[in-house]
Order: C-alpha cells, then structure tokens, then sequence
C-alpha cells in the first residue's frame, strides 16, 4: 500500500518540478534581460499552450494527426475582426446586398447539387446534371459576387476597403472563433476523417492553406494583406493608465516609471485572462478525458478494429474529438489576434503555427493535457529565446574571426535559422529517446 | 480563321507550355514521393526540402563553375552542376535514414511516426539550405534564355501572337522524358529494380526470395535523392531558387501523387501532369482568348479569370479532395493502407 | 533421420507454447502431410521446420545437417522453398516476373527451370504476361509453387494449397504436387482437407494440441478406424 503511494507521488512530483524549472526560467528572463519581455513570453506561452492542449485532444484522445491548425487558428484571427471591428456602413451599402445574394445562390447552387446527386439515380445524367448545376451556379454567385467585391473595396481602401464588423466587445470574439474554427472542423472531418493518417494529414495540410489563402485574397472580408490594425482592447489602454493618477502612485511604490509599469501591468492583464481560459479548457478537458466518453475515445485509438467490431461509430466520435480540438485552436488563434491587436493574415506560415505546435505536443507529451501545456511553455520559450542565445553562440564561435569577415556576418545573420534546425533537432531526439514525452499519458 | 488560330497560339504560350514544363517539375517530383511511399510505407513530408537542398548544392556549385568562368552556352551551367548536387542530395538522404528512418523501420512502428519523424527531418533541411544560402531568391540561370522567343516567332509566322519558349521549359521538358525513360527501364527491365517492386508489392514474399531489404532502401533513397534533386534545379532554373517555395511545391506534388495513386510511378506522371494542367488552366485570365474566339460584341469586360492567381494551391487541393472522396486508391490505383 | 526433419520440436510464437515435443519429416521423392483438426498445430509445425519461429527444445536437420538456428532466408538458400497460405504471389507483377522473384537467390541461368516449370503448369506459360493478381484462385497457386521451385530446392513445403479452391482445381493440383515429388523434391504439405491429401500421401502426421497422435503411412492413415472417425467423417 504504502509502496503505491510513494510510486504516485513520485510520478506527480515531476511534472512539479518541471512546471517549477520553467517559471523559474521566466523569472530568469524577467531578471537578466527584462520583466516586459518575460511577461510577453509568458502571454505567448499560454496561447501556445492552449494550442497544443487543442492538438492534444485530437492526437492524445484519437489519434488524428492534423496538420491544419494554422487554418483553424487563423479562423479565430478572423472571428477576431468580425465580432468586435465597428461595420463600415457606406461599404455595406456598397455591396452588402450582392454579397448576400451571391452567398445565397452558392449555397442554393450546394443544395441543389446535393440533391441532384442523391435523387438521380442514372450515372451519366447525375454527372451531367451536377456539372450544369455546379458551373451555372458558380457563375451565377461570380455575377453578384465580384460587382459587390469591386464595390467594398473602392470605400476607402487605404483605411477601410472591408465590410467590417460587429463591433461588440472582443473577448465575444474568442467564442466565436472556437465557432468559425469548429464548423471548418466539421466540413473538413466529414471530407477527410476515416481516411489513413498520411491522408488526412495532407488534406488537413492542404485545407488550413486554402483558409489561410482566401483570408489573405479576399480584402473585402479582412482587408487581405493590408492587414486590420487597431483592434479593440479587452484590457486599458497603457497611455490611460499613465495619465491616470492612481496608478502613477502604483507605480511609484513599485519603483517603476508609469511607462515601464503600464506595460508591464497590461501584459499582466492579458496573462490573468488567458491563464483564466487555459485553466477552464484544461480543467474540461481532464474532465473529458476520465469520463466514459474519455475512455471510450481512447480504446477505440489503441484498437480500432475491436471497437469497430462492438459496433463503435468511429467516424461519429472522430468527427467529435476533431471539432472539439479544432474549437479550442480557434478560441487560441482569437486569443493571439487580440493579442497583438491586429488580424495579419501573412503571419499564418505554417513552419511557424502547425508544426512548432506539433513539436509542442509530442515533447510535452502526447495524450497527457499537462503535458501539452508544459510543451507548449518549454517550446515556445525555446523559440524565442534560441535567437538571442544563438547570436550569443555565434558571437562567441566568431569571437576570433575578423570584425568584417564576411563568414562572421552571415553566421551572425543565419544565427535565426539556427532556430529551425535546433526545433528539428528537438523534434527527433524527443521522438526516438523520450517519445512518450515530458510528461507522458498515464 | 485567323482568329482561332491566334487564340491556339495563346492558349499555348500561356498554357500548354508552362502547364507541360510545371507538368514535368510536379511528375518528377511526385515520381520520388510515390517511391519513397510505396517501398518505405510512409508520406515523406521532408520531400520539398530534400529538392531545395539538392538545388542549393547545385546553385553553389554554378556559382562556383562560374567564377572558374566555366561555360556550356548555350546551356545553363547549372547542367554541369546537377551531377553534384545529386551527390550531395544522396548523402543527405542515406545519412537521415541512417540516423533517423532506420531505428523505426526496425521497430516497425504505425506510418504515421515517420511522417512526424520526416516533419523533424523536413525543418533540419529547412534550417539547414536557409542556414547556408539565406532565405532569398537566388538566381543562377544562364545560358540562353529563350528556344523560340515570342517576337522571333511572330515573324516567321506572321500571326499576332507568339509562342516564347524558354530553355528552361525546354530542358525541363527532355529531362522529364529521359528520367521518366531511365526509371521505368531500371524498374522493369533490371532485377534490381524488379526485386524493388517486389518489395513495395508484398513484403513478406519478397523476404521470403531472399530479397535483400536493406539493399531495396538504399537504392530507393537513392533514387528518391536523385529524382527531388532534378525536378529541384529544374524548377530553380525555370522560376528562381527560393528555398520557402519548395516547401510550397510540397502540397502540389503530394497531390500528384495521390491522384495519381500513392506507390504508383505511372500514376505520379499522370497526377502530375494533371495537377499542373488544372492549375494553369483555372487561373489563366481567358479575356484575350475569347477576344480572339467570340464575335467582337461578346468580348468579356473582366479578365474572366475562373480563380485568381492567388488560388493555384487551391486547386490542387480541390482535385486532391474529390480524389479522396471519389476514388481514393487514384486514378491507376495505389495503395490504399 | 528422414531427409528433412523436425524432432521433437517444442515452442511458439513467442507466449505460451503452441508444439509439444513434435516430429516430423519427409524423403526425398516422399509426399508427407500434416493433418489434424482447426488450431492443432499444424502451420505452426511446418513454420517451425522452416524457422519462423523459435524453438526452445529440438532441433531441425536437413540432408544430416543442423539447420535449427538459420533464418528462413538462409534455409531457402540451402535448398528449402515454401508456399505460404495466403498473399503467396506478387499480385502487381507479372507471371514470369513472379517466376523471376522466385530465382532471385540463383545468380546462373535459370531459363532451363523456367521452362521446367512452364511444362509443368503450362497454363502459367500461357498466361505469362498477365499480372498474377488477375489470374483465377487455382492459376494462383500454381504460380505460388512454380515460384517456390524456381530454386530447384530439395524440399518443397506447402501451407494449405487447396484453401479456398474448387475440388477439380483440388485434384489438379495435386496431380502436380504427385508430379514435382516425382522428380525427386521431398514434399511436406500441411492440409484441411484430410481425406484428399492422405489419398496421395506417402506418410501422414495427424497432430493434435500441438503433438503428434498419429503417425503412419497415408493408406494405413485412411484405415485407421480413430482417424477415420475423427477427421474423415467415418
């Protein structure tokens, strides 16, 4: 009895300790270099975090290896602008109307196709049919749609060009955004779901591409690659809180100037609602994984086929699994729009969002919730720390060599690819001699 | 009449002819990731990145022949440099599955950890060809630009429109049929080859022959190395080395592939040809062409573009996805598990 | 000693044992079956006389020789084929390409045992051309065993040929099998089909729970009044 014990508290001191090393190595970052930038860190950590957490509930409870999450996050980027940018009347006048209509015939021209393919039963006449139905619908929703596209961008482009938003408080906006990235989840897991991994991984692969690809083209909705800045704010504005009194006397007791504590204190305010929304994913999604439903998922990934054989709907669950982790990469992607307080559709490069995820979870420890948390914090922290350390490196390797060698100047200039390799390098060592993982599923 | 035949002289400047050189780039690259999935079992996602790298050996190689002043104009220099970067390519390849692929080829572990263990490779590869020749573009074409060029070719012809045709395209073009020719030769007409096919056909049995299966990997790697290094230098020479647009390519020619049927080489020339094709035609702005075809009173204000550029990717992937749905085996039928 | 046996073979596939203490074995020119009820043993026997699985107690030998620790790889080369059950051919190759897979381990001239095989089953010199995995479950077969004999071996083993096949295809095949044992290869041959395959039999083994329960020549096998009523329907 009591050797069980010890083994558990063995087991749980751990992942302890290393949550412990990794603040303590934020703390370091906060005291070497500076407390804005550790606390800038931390804010992404706790994105990346309830990324990988997302990734881990497809991976961890199903075994589905998307390669999409730059897709799904990007859809939460976009809630971002939709919910809480204020509408642009003068070029919803414009073209609201022909977008609307084009967005009705494309969805009548889907319908009618759906329902030529199941009602015609003669293979040659449903190929047919579908061809008339989808090329004139598809030119029919062209005529309403680029007249009313032309139209919204010609309002203003250099500041508007868009149709705009809602104009309700952001944080709707990170519900909406698990919405948008959900429903994408569910039209993708019905396509590509029930296919083999490498398939679904390129289709995935393939999908977030097209997202991210219509996000940057279609200016109408986002302004593409002008970008919409300026987004509101869930938490003050640091020159409100520099004027204000109160807080300069805050500052004053802390030893800081308004300036340096304002910063500092808006970081702390976006840590304290992301912490708050990691917490309350991570806390369902432990719940969810030791239900029945948890357990059911994770039979049926350890033996399809028997489960499949006591009449398990697998492509039901699957379906449910990936919307669910797709939902929380979205809530993830509007989290780090607001963040940064703009949408920037080019940002979404998939070295930079999907596979540095991927890197997260399988180091942190695939199937394991805590695990994905701690990937996401240690990696992510890796990220951006390997460029001022790998500079520091080359700066040391190069110490010998003349000041303007070129050899110096591009080692200097490549230190950041160096990032690159190292993630790779992580990558591998991780899976051949630790694949569980930091922290690895119980 | 004249009409008609100005619009074929457009449609193959714009169309035929890239669509048959991007054609080739995809069928030689899809060529090497269907190999690699059929006698290995797994996606090579660090596929894009193996023909960036044989691309910048070569590239640095041209330069290097370059500054030696070494010339075979009126072909680019580059040709002399592909037999290195080969080389160089097929190193690299050898030594990953030494040090990577092979300790879970032995542990006979599910697909899909070599398809995270090729990501780790593909960002390695990444790191490494940006490391070395830097992000940005790299131009090393020389060498006569043109075959045919548009202006020179109105003249003989006396028509309005020309066709340019570029020696990239050209080469491209010879390339891609000599390879293509050397592969199906060496896997049909040579044991090695047979027994490789064996080997991708049933396992076990080849096993049982007393098919060597180390041997099989090797080549395989090989060819796959040599195969990402040609279709890499002869879509450098024919657009320009980027190192981020090979990672690009990658989606492309994984949907040749798969439309054409994974483990399929047939099926990767056919998939490649067609994806190529699609791309081109959807995003082709058609104004011109219809100018010369319909009555002057039909002539289309807008570019009648069906997709714009921007949505070449999309294509592909539209294709890939009615493949899957439709027939997921491809078209000539790969492997479905 | 028979040419090839297997004596006292005891082990499995890696759990619990599957054998205990079973003997088999086969001469030169001799057709030898292994029969016995569903999960008797009797693939297991004959894979274990081919290596692919380990045994902890007993031992192998072929032509006198010890064979008991080589790789089934190194037991063709020394003159051993085998005719797996199932996924026996190269499906996506042709017939002659099949034969060629099949002398993949001879480095002379083989045409002469190609043809030797053409003659034996000349619907596969007919049909040479087609990929294997369009010809008929029979022409199957015969493609399986003209490809385990393109090693000219000295022992042919054969799993279960006439599963799933029609019995004039049955007795077709085992016309050939009479006709390979003719030219002098030793043939172990494990079948469901008791009756049939002690009918052409020169020694039978009826296994039973991994051991032997019966050991005889294939007449005095069909005679037996136990066997009779235990696996031939009486």
């Amino acid at each position: 009895m009591s050797a069980r014990v010890n083994a558990n508290d063995n087991s749980n001191l751990r992942p302890v300790l290393m949550f412990l090393a990794m603040f303590a190595a934020l703390a370091a970052v906060g005291l070497i270099q500076s407390w804005s930038l550790a606390l800038a860190i931390l804010n992404l950590c706790l994105i990346s975090a309830v990324m990988s957490l997302g990734v881990n509930i497809q991976w961890g409870y199903a075994g589905l290896f998307n390669v999409g999450i730059m897709g799904f996050a990007a859809l939460g980027g976009v809630a971002g602008i939709l919910m809480s940018v204020p509408p642009v009347t003068a070029a919803w006048q414009a073209g609201g109307g022909g977008i609307a209509i084009s967005l009705v015939t494309a969805v009548a021209t889907i319908l009618a196709a759906l329902f030529a393919a199941k009602r015609i039963a003669s293979r040659g006449l449903r190929h047919l049919v579908l061809m008339v139905i989808i090329v004139a619908g598809y030119f029919l929703t062209r005529a309403f749609f680029d007249p009313a596209v032309e139209a919204i961008e010609a309002v203003e482009p250099a500041k508007t060009g868009f149709l705009g938003g809602l104009g309700l408080p952001i944080l709707f906006s990170w519900i909406v955004g698990g919405i948008f990235a959900a429903a994408a989840a569910w039209i993708v897991g019905k396509i590509a779901l029930g296919l083999r991994s490498d398939y679904l991984a390129i289709a995935t692969l393939g999908i977030s591409e097209i997202i991210v690809a219509v996000l940057k083209n279609e200016d109408w909705l986002t302004r593409g690659v002008k970008n919409v800045s300026g987004l509101p704010r869930p938490v003050p504005y640091e020159v409100d809180l520099q004027q204000a009194l109160w807080f300069q006397e805050w500052a004053e007791r802390f030893g800081a100037t308004p300036i340096e504590f304002s910063s500092i204190f808006v970081k702390l305010c976006y840590g304290a609602l992301f912490a708050a929304v990691l917490l309350m994913v991570l806390w369902l999604s432990q719940r969810a994984l030791n239900s029945p439903w948890g357990r059911m998922m994770r039979a049926i990934r350890d033996n399809e086929v028997s489960a499949a054989a006591m009449g398990k709907n697998i492509k039901g669950r699957h379906l449910q699994v990936f919307i669910l982790g797709s939902a929380v990469v979205g809530i993830a992607g509007a989290m780090l729009t607001t963040l940064d307080g703009q949408f920037t559709p080019a940002s979404y490069q998939p070295l930079r969002f999907t596979f540095i995820i991927w890197v997260m979870v399988i180091v942190g420890g695939s199937g394991n919730n805590w695990g994905s948390v701690l990937g996401g914090f240690v990696i992510w922290f890796f990220w951006i720390e390997a460029e001022p350390m790998g500079l520091w490196l080359m700066d040391l390797l190069t110490a010998g060599l003349d000041e303007g060698s070129g050899l110096r100047k591009h080692l200097l200039d490549s230190a950041a690819h160096m990032r690159l390799m190292t993630m790779g390098l992580i990558l591998l060592l991780v899976l051949r001699f630790s694949p569980r993982g930091l922290i690895p599923e119980k | 009449m004249d009409g008609f035949l100005n619009a074929f002289i457009l449609l193959s400047n714009f169309v035929l002819v890239p669509g048959m050189a991007y054609g080739s780039q995809l069928a030689i690259g899809a060529l090497g990731v269907t190999l690699v999935f059929g006698i290995l079992r797994f996606s090579n996602f660090a596929h894009g990145d193996t023909m960036a790298f044989g691309t910048m050996i070569t590239v640095l190689v041209t330069w290097a022949l370059q500054a030696l002043g070494v010339s075979i104009y009126p072909l680019p220099t580059a040709l002399l440099a592909l037999p290195l970067g080969i080389l160089g390519t097929v190193i690299l390849l050898l030594l990953t599955d030494r040090w990577v692929y092979r300790f879970y080829r032995r542990q006979k572990v599910a697909p899909v950890v070599f398809l995270i263990a090729s990501v780790g490779v593909m960002f390695i590869m990444n790191g490494m060809v940006r490391f070395i020749i830097g992000p940005d573009d790299q131009r090393f074409a020389d060498g006569e630009r043109f075959i045919v060029k548009a202006r020179e070719f109105k003249r003989m012809t006396g028509l309005s429109e020309g066709i340019s045709f570029k020696t990239s395209q050209g080469l491209t073009v010879l390339t891609a049929v000599i390879v293509v020719a050397a592969l199906f030769w060496f896997l049909n007409r040579t044991r090695a080859g047979k027994s490789m096919r064996a080997y991708s056909d049933n396992e076990d049995l080849a096993l049982l022959s007393g098919i060597n299966p180390e041997r099989v990997v090797l080549i395989t790697w090989t060819l796959a190395a040599a195969l990402a290094a040609i279709a890499g230098v002869l879509y450098g020479l024919d657009k320009s080395f980027k190192p981020f647009t090979y990672f690009q390519l990658l989606l492309p020619i994984f949907a040749s592939a798969i439309v054409g049927g994974l483990g399929n080489p047939l099926g990767a020339i056919a998939g490649g040809f067609i994806i190529a094709f699609s791309e081109v035609t959807v995003t082709y702005a058609y104004k011109k062409f219809l100018y010369y075809t319909l009555p002057s009173d039909w002539a289309p204000e807008g570019l009648t573009q069906l997709l714009s550029t921007d949505y070449k990717f999309a294509v592909s992937f539209v294709i890939l996805v009615l493949v899957l749905l439709l027939r997921p085996t491809g078209i000539f039928g790969g492997k479905a598990s | 000693m028979s040419y090839l046996s297997g004596e006292n073979m005891t082990g499995g596939y890696g759990g619990a044992d599957i054998l205990h203490d079973c003997t088999i074995g086969v001469e030169q020119g001799e057709i030898a079956v292994i029969v016995g009820p569903n999960g008797a043993g009797k693939s297991t026997a004959m894979k274990a006389v081919f290596g692919m699985l380990t045994i902890h107690q007993g031992a192998v030998h072929l032509d006198g020789e010890d064979i008991s620790t080589l790789s089934p790889q190194a037991r063709v080369a020394k003159g051993m084929g085998f005719v797996p059950q199932n996924q026996n051919v190269f499906t996506s190759m042709s017939v002659e390409e099949n034969l060629e897979m099949g002398a993949f381990i001879r480095r002379d001239d083989f045409s002469g045992t190609l043809e030797q095989v053409f003659e034996l089953f000349p619907i596969l010199k007919e049909k040479r051309r087609q990929p294997a995995g369009e010809l008929s479950g029979g022409q199957r077969q015969q493609v399986a065993v003209g490809r385990a004999l393109m090693t000219q071996p000295k022992v042919l083993m054969l799993d279960e040929p006439t599963a799933g096949v029609s019995p004039i295809v049955m007795d077709e095949l085992f016309d050939r099998i009479i006709e390979v044992a003719k030219s002098g290869i030793a043939i172990l041959m494990v079948e469901q089909n008791a009756r049939q395959a002690l009918n052409i039999a020169d020694k039978g083994y009826v296994l039973v729970q991994g051991r032997n329960r019966y050991t005889d020549t294939g007449a005095a096998l069909m005679a037996n009044p136990g066997v009779r009523k235990a696996f031939l329907g009486g």
